[in-house]
């Protein structure tokens, strides 16, 4: 994934800050490619502003604290925990959530190999999973099992599957022909 | 020519249904549903453990902006009744405790909701939850067993008074008299919590008079029995959904108070309302594993044949019920001991009233069992393994009668040959570098209930041939929903492609929750017989139809295969479903089923069991325990889907794994709260903890249990676990760990 250059909506080093809040303030957020305009506290998350205000609601709170990572999504194509990044602050700059992972119907590599890896149960922490293990890909972070399970060790999966995320991981990198 | 038996369905390693859903992000959970004007309650917890509230100032709560209530015990109507404490296994209304909060200003346990705060946005409920002022006129709790174990006594009944404090066969005195070797330890355990990742949740919605919940829950009905009576509306008008649950774990096995709450919050405000508890509050609002202690004492002749049993727990419970999870029962049946006694002894605290947590139960009592028999192994100098096999119970020795299906014998065996049990030689381990390799093993065992109301599904099969079975239960996780499928499609000749189960909804057949890794039976068992039903009422309307090819055939001989009603003998004679729906202008069929209860005393004991074995290093310089195998052998009667009856078995034996070497929750015994309430701090396995896991089944055909064969195998896998690692790390060590979880202080 290359990363993006700060876009003109942000702020610059030029000048100060204008004051934005504490009340909603409109607040523009590229998700999944589309641009969404909401009116938002500057105090709410990603996350609230995904789920609450996108109806995004794939992205998942397990916890609030950045402790279980079941609200992974990618900002600028690398992985963040939605729950600790306030949406104002995302402004300018692409996110993707698992909504936005599967072209129309086809699904995204990952996803097909955690379905045929029966890498989740209860799927709650699922969508935090693959956006954090598609990322992992990007970042290299697959050599073997071992550097997969500690690179994926900030995503808990209270039901355990994690044999078969470890498996889903190395299959989509074995097949994936041009990692890059 | 004889029609070919069809491959059946049941067993196959289908992938599940939901996969779709759940990888996309589209899969709806209870905290996920948006409805017009959807508002967000937060819950306040006490910051005290007993006492009472002397004030509670909901002024700046209520300044705040988008802030539409604050509900507190002094507006909060009351509740109409409180039903007793029972497990929701039987199915009617199952209140985690029998004790309601904000009902009046009385503080039992810290954490304790005491507020509801309704708001426009999340983050605005959130904030104002934190304006809400209150002062309590503070007492000293009890809160751990240390503080109350001069008050401890044996309750008459525990668990929703299903159980005996007391039990005794034979005479343990005696046994234990004439026994040649004995073994008295005592184990103690940390409280525990399920901490499933989804937190608790309702979304709740009146329309008139009706009430309608989304909620987080293992059964639907449950909280619909539950809310009705402590609202005082008729269940009719209770409508619950739960389409998806993001784990339960026994969370939410019972109606804790979270689901009233929403419910007369959303009545206040006249608007749908989610209350999603906080991690934080997942702590102290929807029970926990008690704190405990297991005495055993063991007897044993000089070949290691156990003369007596003495199993003993001490343990916490809340000021308003006996409750002690079942850690002596099916223990108690593993081995042929000819006298056995078990006692619960409870200690009355300011903690909730603990509750279901994943192998609850089992997985204390055959970590205290299992390892006192390890001990008696290192005594004797006889083989653990070899230990077990001379007490092999090959009968019930509870009951005296032989069992349904067995098959532990054969979990050893496999289990042994996985692990390389042979290599193992007592008092020496193997090294490498820093680290210490030993072997363990342990029996699991879980006890089969059977139902004690019917357990009802649908079955519709519509003219293209595509059939649905429907019932209320939920999906956490179980698989259900695609074993349901293959049920449905066996018991009806069909492709599984071509079949679907709905669940989740209490319009649909009632069943009871889905708890005590019973889902697979109970829900199979009805999904079963009301295809069958359907399958038969099909076959008895083509027989007597003169313009059907099977005219007058006798039903028996009808079989259904490949989507087809055709005669066993001569398959090429008869109709598809298609066929004769479509000539009756009929555009689908259904049919009921109605599984239990069982009437009268089965013949045979019914028992689910399985072997661990693992190996572990223990690293002798820094004391760091890695556990690098686990092979779990198990013998759950018949499987429907192997890919997720295998899951579910892994994930049992790293819960196992977990509870071993992980999970405590520490209580602040001065201030009675919970020291740790969050996932950075309450530890579970990661990835970079998980060890190689092998799971095999060991498939037994058993024409008791119910009529699928189906045991079960939701805990079984972590029953035994932890003391098979820590059986190992003796092995490794020589050093005997007798606490859950085991930690760095322990080993080094």
């Amino acid at each position: 994934m290359t990363t993006q250059k700060p876009t003109a909506t942000r702020p610059t080093d030029t000048g100060p800050l204008p004051v934005r809040g504490p009340g909603p303030v409109p607040v523009t957020l590229t998700v999944n490619g589309a641009e969404h305009r909401v009116d938002i506290e500057p105090r709410v998350s990603l996350l609230s502003a995904l789920r609450d205000s996108l109806l995004l609601t794939g992205a998942k709170r397990g916890c609030d604290q950045g402790t279980c990572g079941a609200c992974t999504v990618h900002v600028e194509g690398r992985r963040v925990l939605a729950c600790l990044t306030l949406a104002i602050a995302c402004e300018g700059r692409p996110i993707t959530t698992v909504e936005g992972l599967a072209d129309g119907d086809e699904l995204h590599p990952m996803q097909r190999e955690f379905i045929a890896c029966d890498a989740f149960q209860c799927g709650y922490c699922t969508p935090g999973q693959i956006m954090s293990a598609v990322a992992l890909l990007d970042e290299g972070h697959a050599s073997d099992d071992d550097e997969i399970r500690e690179w994926m060790s900030g995503n808990l999966c209270r039901c355990a599957t994690y044999p078969h995320i470890t498996a889903a991981i190395r299959a989509v990198r074995d097949t994936t022909s041009d990692p890059s | 020519m004889t029609a070919t038996a069809p491959t059946p369905v049941i067993g196959r390693p289908l992938p599940r249904v939901d996969g779709r859903p759940k990888t996309t992000g589209t899969a709806r959970y209870s905290a996920d549903v948006s409805l017009p004007g959807l508002t967000h309650a937060v819950l306040v917890g006490a910051a005290i453990a007993r006492g009472r509230i002397t004030a509670i100032d909901a002024a700046d709560a209520l300044d705040a902006p988008g802030v539409l209530a604050v509900l507190t015990h002094e507006n909060l109507p009351r509740v109409t009744a409180q039903p007793p404490l029972l497990p929701s296994l039987a199915g009617g209304p199952s209140p985690g405790q029998t004790f309601c909060p904000m009902q009046d200003d009385r503080i039992h346990y810290a954490g304790q909701h005491i507020a509801v705060v309704v708001a426009d946005t999340y983050e605005r409920a959130l904030y104002a939850a934190r304006l809400v002022h209150v002062r309590y006129r503070e007492e000293d709790p009890v809160a751990v067993l240390d503080q109350g174990r001069d008050q401890a006594y044996v309750p008459e009944k525990i668990f929703g008074g299903l159980l005996p404090g007391r039990s005794a066969r034979g005479d343990v005195e005696a046994g234990l008299e004439r026994a040649e070797v004995r073994v008295e330890a005592t184990y103690t355990f940390a409280p525990n919590h399920q901490n499933p990742l989804e937190t608790s949740s309702t979304t709740a919605m009146w329309e008139g008079g009706r009430l309608f919940l989304h909620d987080a829950t293992q059964g639907p009905a449950a909280t619909q029995h539950t809310v009705s009576v402590m609202l005082g509306i008729p269940h009719a008008d209770i409508r619950v959904y739960s389409h998806y649950v993001g784990g339960s774990f026994g969370a939410k096995a019972s109606t804790w108070d979270h689901p009233l709450l929403a419910a007369l919050a959303a009545r206040h405000v006249g608007r749908p309302v989610r209350l999603a508890l906080t991690r934080e509050q997942m702590f102290t609002s929807c029970g926990h594993r008690e704190e405990q202690e297991h005495r055993i004492a063991l007897g044993a002749d000089r070949d290691g044949r156990l003369t007596a049993l003495r199993h003993h727990k001490l343990s916490l419970t809340s000021h308003f019920d006996d409750w002690a999870e079942t850690s002596l029962e099916a223990p108690a049946q593993v081995y042929a001991c000819p006298a056995h006694e078990g006692v619960y002894r409870l200690v009355r605290g300011n903690t909730m009233t603990p509750t279901f947590m994943r192998c609850p139960g089992e997985g204390s009592g055959m970590f205290a069992l299992e390892s006192a028999l390890d001990e008696l192994a290192t005594r004797l100098d006889i083989d653990p393994l070899e230990l077990r096999l001379r007490n092999h119970a090959d009968r019930d020795p509870a009951s005296g009668k032989p069992w349904s299906s067995h098959g532990l014998r054969e979990c050893y065996e496999r289990g042994a040959e996985r692990i390389g049990w042979d290599r193992r030689v007592a008092g020496r381990p193997e090294r490498e570098g820093p680290w210490t390799i030993g072997l363990g093993m342990a029996s699991a065992v879980y006890p089969i209930v059977p139902p004690s109301n019917p357990q009802r599904a649908r079955a519709r099969i519509y003219a293209d041939g595509s059939a649905v079975a429907q019932a209320a239960t939920a999906e956490f996780g179980t698989g259900a929903a695609t074993a349901m499928a293959q049920v449905l499609a066996d018991a009806l000749g069909l492709p599984v492609e071509r079949c679907r189960f709905e669940g989740g909804d209490t319009d649909l057949p009632n069943v009871a929750s889905t708890v005590g890794s019973t889902g697979a039976a109970m829900v199979g068992s009805a999904v079963h017989l009301a295809a069958v039903a359907l399958r038969d009422q099909l076959i008895g309307r083509a027989v007597a139809d003169e313009r059907s090819p099977l005219h007058g055939a006798d039903p028996g001989a009808v079989v259904p295969v490949d989507g087809r009603m055709a005669l066993r003998d001569d398959p090429g004679t008869g109709e598809s479903y298609a066929e004769l729906l479509t000539r009756h202008f009929q555009p689908d069929a259904e049919a009921y089923g109605s599984f239990g209860p069982p009437q009268g005393e089965p013949p045979a004991a019914m028992i689910t069991l399985g072997a661990h074995f693992v190996e572990v290093a223990v690293d002798g310089e820094l004391g760091r325990v890695r556990v690098r195998r686990m092979a779990g052998a198990f013998a759950p009667g018949r499987v429907l889907n192997a890919r997720t009856a295998k899951g579910q078995l892994m994930s049992g034996m790293l819960w196992g794994m977990s509870q071993a070497l992980l999970e405590a929750t520490h209580m602040d015994a001065a201030t009675g709260r919970w020291a740790n309430p969050s996932l950075g701090d309450y530890l579970i396995p990661v990835h970079a903890d998980t060890p190689e896991v092998t799971v095999d089944l060991i498939e037994t055909a058993d024409h008791v249990v119910n009529p699928l064969g189906v045991k079960g195998v939701g805990e079984i896998g972590q029953s035994g676990t932890a003391a098979a690692i820590a059986n190992a790390i003796h092995h490794a060590t020589g050093r005997r760990i007798r606490k859950l979880p085991m930690t760095v202080e322990d080993t080094l």
